[in-house]
């Protein structure tokens, strides 16, 4: 039994208010953020030992993780539809769990891609890998704290959602910096291409965190009261 | 009792239905359109506190309607309130702003000018100051309620989703207390022309007495209960989606504003209680809940940056204050003397 099953009982009853789905609301941002963290680790292991015995935990880990928050946002979705709220924010909370979700799939995805991959990182591009994977889970990271200053604090959404915008593009500059590096330099097609594909997988963390920053200052446009 | 009374009280009912099909929307209308509110939930609301506030608070607004011109001939009153509801008609058909409670004024004068009496211009100039004070006062408590709340809820930091149940519980509550005060101040629109004449005598009901002008006011909020179940939804829906976008506590506010107005416009206790304090109160008089309305979304743009005030609809509402009385005394003057010399009626006592 996962430990958050305790607070999917607590149904929410018509005089009870939302508590409950609340408390999952934020547990999933939890998971979200644990994902980032244990895929940032997970990134920091491999370009410093390639697969290791610690990278497979820690892809393990970040799979488990990512269960999780899919199995809680399941739950989210079945209480907000049974739930007595306004349906407009109902559809905008789904939605944005929806797509908060692709970026916990995004980690998954990227650390199974180099898990079964293993792409030679020369030790030229390995501290620009490394900065990139950085970038996008810090573009992830503020974009979770503005999605939950949209729930909590509408007036700070618009402050994150501006850090989420700085370090997206960041993630976008050392992509394309270190993109033209490895096409300028003498290794062989298949290898410049390979290399690409996972600048691309990091960096596309980065954008889907930037299109919900988007999202949520129009949604917090709409509620700002 | 002659049942032929109720072919005389015909007209009021049938503003009475024209007063539910409509003016449930201005209480109702976001919160039922935008689905926040489910429409069974707000017409049984609706209808419910209509009734009650009819019943229970309806005498102050139709005690100064009355003072206006006092009708005394069944076929005077059904005429006055044919006049309304005909002129409600002609100017909706084309497309002018239109208030049950201005017309109903116009039938009243209609029938004075008819017998030839004059009409109290200082009973007038509480009318005109009402209509005039009710969207602006709707406007100014918007404002400030609406600033009260961002304030608080800025300072709160309330769960958005909590904030989300609140409202929703907050329409449901304010829809009563709005319906219970449309109920109070606009129940003289559709049956104070017949105090009169009423039909009933006083029914005691175990320790209630229900007095002759409540059993009036009671069939007349049936009337407007049946316009609420009939017609109100599409209206309602129309309102949701056509009018400006509100957030749900912009539409909280809006309602509890247009509610207190019309609260305040027809609340007898409320008015003795100041007058006992030797405040300044306001004049017991039927206004508009949906120049209310407009008054409130007005005021709470004058607070939104970058808003500007729509003249062209304060100058549409102004020309309804003055249109809707003539046409509805045209109509009524015209009617009573139809009735007297071709149906020979006794429109004169």
């Amino acid at each position: 039994m996962r430990a958050y099953n305790g607070l999917t009982m607590k149904l929410p009853s018509l005089f009870g208010g939302t508590r409950g789905l609340e408390a999952q609301i934020d547990l999933y941002f939890d998971k979200v953020q644990e994902a980032g963290l244990v895929f940032g680790r997970a990134m920091e292991i491999y370009l410093n030992r390639g697969v290791s015995g610690e990278f497979e935990e820690l892809v393990r880990r970040v799979t488990a993780v990512e269960e999780e928050a899919d199995d809680l946002r399941r739950e989210i979705e079945t209480q907000m539809t049974t739930h007595t709220l306004i349906p407009e924010l109902r559809e905008d909370v789904l939605s944005l769990i929806e797509q908060v979700d692709e970026v916990t799939n995004h980690y998954e995805a990227a650390v199974y891609s180099f898990y079964v991959q293993k792409p030679q990182i020369d030790e030229a591009y390995r501290d620009d890998f490394a900065e990139l994977a950085r970038m996008a889970q810090q573009t992830a990271e503020e974009m979770v704290t503005a999605a939950r200053a949209f729930f909590r604090d509408l007036s700070a959404v618009r402050d994150h959602v501006k850090k989420v915008q700085f370090y997206e593009s960041e993630a976008d500059r050392i992509t394309t910096r270190v993109g033209r590096q490895i096409y300028e330099s003498t290794m062989d097609l298949a290898r410049k291409m390979h290399l690409s594909s996972f600048l691309e997988r990091l960096d596309s963390i980065a954008d889907t965190a930037e299109d919900i920053g988007d999202k949520l200052s129009i949604l917090t446009i709409k509620r700002m009261v | 009792m002659n049942p032929g009374i109720f072919t005389y009280l015909s007209s009021g009912l049938f503003l009475g239905w024209s007063l539910g099909a409509n003016d449930a929307a201005n209480i109702f209308g976001t919160a039922v359109g935008t689905r926040m509110v489910r429409f069974a939930t707000a017409a049984l609301i609706a209808s419910i506190f209509v009734i009650l506030g009819a019943v229970i608070s309806g005498a102050g607004a139709s005690h100064t309607l009355g003072k206006l011109g006092a009708i005394n001939t069944q076929p005077g009153a059904f005429m006055a309130a044919l006049a309304a509801a005909l002129s409600v008609y002609l100017m909706t058909e084309r497309g002018l702003p239109v208030s049950t409670s201005q017309a109903i004024v116009g039938g009243i004068i209609g029938w004075n000018i008819f017998m030839g009496q004059p009409t109290d211009p200082g009973i007038v100039s509480k009318f005109a100051f009402a209509w005039v004070a009710s969207p602006v006062m709707a406007g100014i408590m918007s404002a400030v309620l609406f600033a009260l709340a961002r304030v608080l809820l800025r300072r709160v930091k309330i769960h958005l989703l909590r904030l989300d149940h609140y409202t929703r519980w907050g329409l449901i509550l304010v829809g009563a207390f709005g319906a219970y005060s449309l109920g109070a101040n606009n129940i003289a629109n559709v049956m104070g022309v017949f105090l009169n004449v009423s039909p009933f005598r006083d029914l005691q009901l175990g320790p209630v007495t229900l007095s002759s002008a409540q059993q009036l006011f009671l069939l007349g909020g049936m009337a407007i209960a049946v316009g609420i179940y009939t017609y109100s939804e599409r209206v309602m829906m129309t309102v949701g989606q056509d009018i400006v976008r509100l957030t749900p506590v912009a539409a909280l506010v809006v309602v509890l504003a247009q509610s207190l107005v019309l609260f305040l416009f027809a609340s007898q206790s409320l008015a003795a209680w100041l007058a006992a304090h030797h405040l300044p109160h306001l004049p017991l008089v039927p206004v508009s809940s949906s120049q209310a309305v407009v008054g409130a979304v007005i005021g709470l743009g004058l607070i939104t940056p970058g808003e500007r005030i729509r003249w062209d609809i304060v100058r549409n509402i102004s020309i309804g204050w003055l249109l809707t009385p003539t046409v509805a005394a045209l109509i009524s003057v015209v009617g009573m003397f139809v009735l007297q010399n071709v149906f020979n009626l006794p429109v004169r006592p």
